[in-house]
């Protein structure tokens, strides 16, 4: 039996609504840039067509395991319990925020939630994870390390001097490779040796001598069949493993690069506005792993439509809320921007 | 109590002292624990004492994550041109999270290196890049000129929060001084007046110490009374200290192994020009390294880099001038 098989009811609907959440949380980030320019500054990265995969894989943390994440990081926190008020706060850069407007989209921590800080800059954090497992190794807290990184990512030095040292200390880490096609704005095809090749980027795995799968990030719970055994390999001390999940980012990179006052909003999609491949994207959107796992729970009878209607329902209403608290939140005190160089 | 010492020897203890104190230190970096037989490793095992590959972007960000978590690691990098292969960790990453997450978490990790080898190591090996690091707000950078200093600069390195460049220069390693027993810890930004003297005061770190001092008893000979001080950290850098010498010297003297241009000695310069131009007799004067690589042979090194001559030189320079500023 396949360990997903023995999620109960619960923790299934439990699933889905976090997939749901963080879905409308970015589609709330998104509308704030044209029902409110100007209140997000700099640059914003949503996780959208990621949740399946984001969720399917914390499902399986045991409570306490740490997450770390790139710069496209909304979306586990929202999983880990972070109040999302709080998180649109930042976002906002209000004196609410989680960091207190310092960090912003791409910089967001939450240490009381596990979420000990992402860094903006592609592959860094994967050595932070490792550093984080290395911890988790030393003070013998039983804990695994879930390391989220981009196909990107996986070409920096970071992610092989980081995959190599854990190997050899068998650091209690997972590592999660978000495939979603396109690195920035640039295809996979064109940048990643294996996939020139026509092989899987879980392929990189061998070369460090660990378990490598390549899994559909769309299904949740293909997602947490695959992250379930390398969690349990790392937690029984057996060291890392390296997960590929792809699926599709749906929407573009990033807000779009302006220079102030011009404003900023999110253009299409690069497949679309860079390189054409508009059947490719609507395909993408097609194969949306929300409405799918609805589908397959209400088939399941796990949920009935009704259910996920007042899910959904919930949902707005909480990120409807985040919007307007992160709106109403005060402005952090200009004076304030001397405070945190040290500790 | 103390206890003669070489500088190496120093910071070995320190680490050692700091480890059996602080079960959170760990210790790691290439070449290090490689045997059963090796000391460090037989006292704190396997998980402490580490031997990492040649991955410096992985041992520099594992610290730091680790930091995050509630450990206390050490790196020991070897070559601090070797940070460099790195960077982003050092200048980009260690220094930020605090900051970044509006003071939710805390990175105290200490980046150990060696600098200054100037003995034929040539362009890539022989460097002091403190000016690289000591302008970036949440670092900290120390560089200590004597044994003493680097036990307790080190000891305060490993008890800081914050990411911490310790400097030890490879000239010193051999160098022995009094190193009191025990807990002394000296705090950052708190610098050490090495000589005291009421003609000029001269600033330097590192092994420029040792040559400020050279100097200072030649220039005594001459019945010129200099005073030597050490910031022992840059950053923070203790202003006062210097700014309060200069004004009952009236002259400056500014020694630094480094390349003249965005150095140490030029920021210290600065801070004297808006804290105590009013007190200066005559103009500043830096005696640095050449604005060149470090080159190979014996000569052309000597040529490029400060020395003891040097220093007296710009000593009698700034003496000299008294009337040119009156």
């Amino acid at each position: 039996m396949k360990p997903s098989e023995q999620l109960g009811k619960e923790r299934l609907i439990w699933m889905w609504t976090q997939m749901v959440r963080i879905r409308e949380f970015e589609e709330r980030v998104k509308r704030t840039f044209v029902e409110h320019p100007g209140v997000i500054r700099g640059h914003t990265h949503l996780g959208d067509g990621a949740e399946a995969s984001i969720v399917g894989s914390l499902a399986t943390r045991n409570s306490h395991d740490p997450v770390m994440p790139s710069y496209r990081c909304h979306g586990y926190p929202i999983v880990l319990g972070t109040a999302t008020r709080n998180m649109m706060a930042e976002l906002y850069g209000r004196r609410d925020g989680i960091c207190g407007g310092f960090g912003g989209s791409m910089h967001l921590a939450d240490p009381d939630h596990d979420f000990p800080g992402a860094t903006g800059i592609i592959g860094a954090g994967i050595a932070h994870a490792a550093g984080v497992a290395l911890t988790a190794q030393v003070k013998k807290t039983g804990q695994v390390v879930y390391s989220f990184f981009g196909d990107g990512a996986s070409k920096q030095g970071a992610f092989h001097e980081s995959l190599n040292i854990a190997a050899v200390w068998k650091l209690p880490v997972v590592f999660i490779l978000e495939n979603n096609e396109y690195q920035a704005y640039t295809h996979v095809s064109l940048e990643d040796a294996n996939d020139a090749a026509g092989d899987p980027l879980s392929k990189k795995a061998q070369a460090y001598s660990i378990p490598g799968v390549t899994v559909d990030g769309t299904d949740p719970l293909a997602v947490y069949d695959e992250v379930k055994k390398a969690s349990e390999r790392a937690r029984a001390g057996q060291g890392p493993s390296l997960i590929e999940s792809k699926f599709y980012r749906l929407s573009a990179h990033g807000n779009a690069i302006t220079v102030p006052p011009v404003p900023t909003q999110f253009p299409k999609h690069e497949a679309v506005e860079v390189y054409g491949r508009k059947a490719e994207f609507e395909s993408a959107k097609a194969n949306d792993p929300i409405p799918k796992f609805r589908s397959k729970l209400i088939a399941a009878a796990v949920m009935t439509d009704a259910d996920a209607n007042g899910i959904e329902e919930k949902v707005r209403a909480e990120m409807e809320e985040a919007v307007r608290f992160g709106l109403a939140s005060p402005q952090p005190a200009p004076e304030d921007a001397l405070k945190y160089v040290y500790a | 109590m103390a206890k003669e010492m070489m500088y190496g020897e120093a910071i070995a203890t320190a680490i050692i002292e700091e480890m059996q104190r602080d079960p959170n230190v760990i210790f790691y970096g290439q070449n290090m624990g490689m045997t059963e037989r090796d000391p460090m490793l037989k006292m704190f095992g396997k998980d402490r004492i580490r031997i990492t590959p040649i991955s410096e972007t992985a041992e520099m960000g594992m610290a730091i994550g680790a930091a995050m978590t509630g450990l206390r690691p050490i790196v020991e990098l070897w070559m601090s041109e070797f940070m460099l292969v790195a960077f982003d960790q050092v200048i980009n990453e260690a220094p930020r999270f605090r900051y970044m997450s509006g003071g939710r978490v805390k990175i105290p990790v200490v980046f150990k290196a060696g600098y200054g080898f100037a003995a034929g190591w040539a362009g890539q090996h022989s460097n002091c890049l403190y000016h690289l690091v000591m302008g970036t707000p949440g670092l900290k950078v120390a560089l200590p000129s004597t044994p003493a200093d680097a036990k307790g600069l080190m000891k305060a390195a490993i008890r800081d929060d914050n990411p911490v460049i310790f400097l030890q220069h490879f000239l010193l390693t051999l160098e022995k001084g009094e190193v009191p027993e025990g807990d002394e810890v000296i705090p950052f930004g708190v610098a050490d007046v090495k000589r005291s003297g009421t003609d000029l005061t001269i600033v330097a770190t590192g092994w420029m110490v040792q040559k400020s001092l050279a100097a200072a008893e030649r220039l005594a000979k001459e019945g010129i009374s200099a005073e030597v001080i050490d910031p022992r950290t840059l950053a923070p850098l203790d202003v006062g200290t210097i700014v309060e010498s200069v004004k009952k010297t009236g002259r400056l003297v500014l020694v630094d192994q480094a390349p003249r241009h965005a150095s140490a000695a030029i920021t210290i310069a600065g801070e004297v020009a808006e804290h105590a131009l009013q007190y200066l007799k005559s103009p500043v004067r830096l005696v640095t390294a050449a604005d060149t690589s470090v080159p190979f042979s014996e000569p052309l090194e000597n040529y490029v880099l400060p020395n003891e001559d040097k220093i007296i030189d710009a000593a009698k320079s700034v003496l000299a001038k008294r009337a040119a500023m009156a």
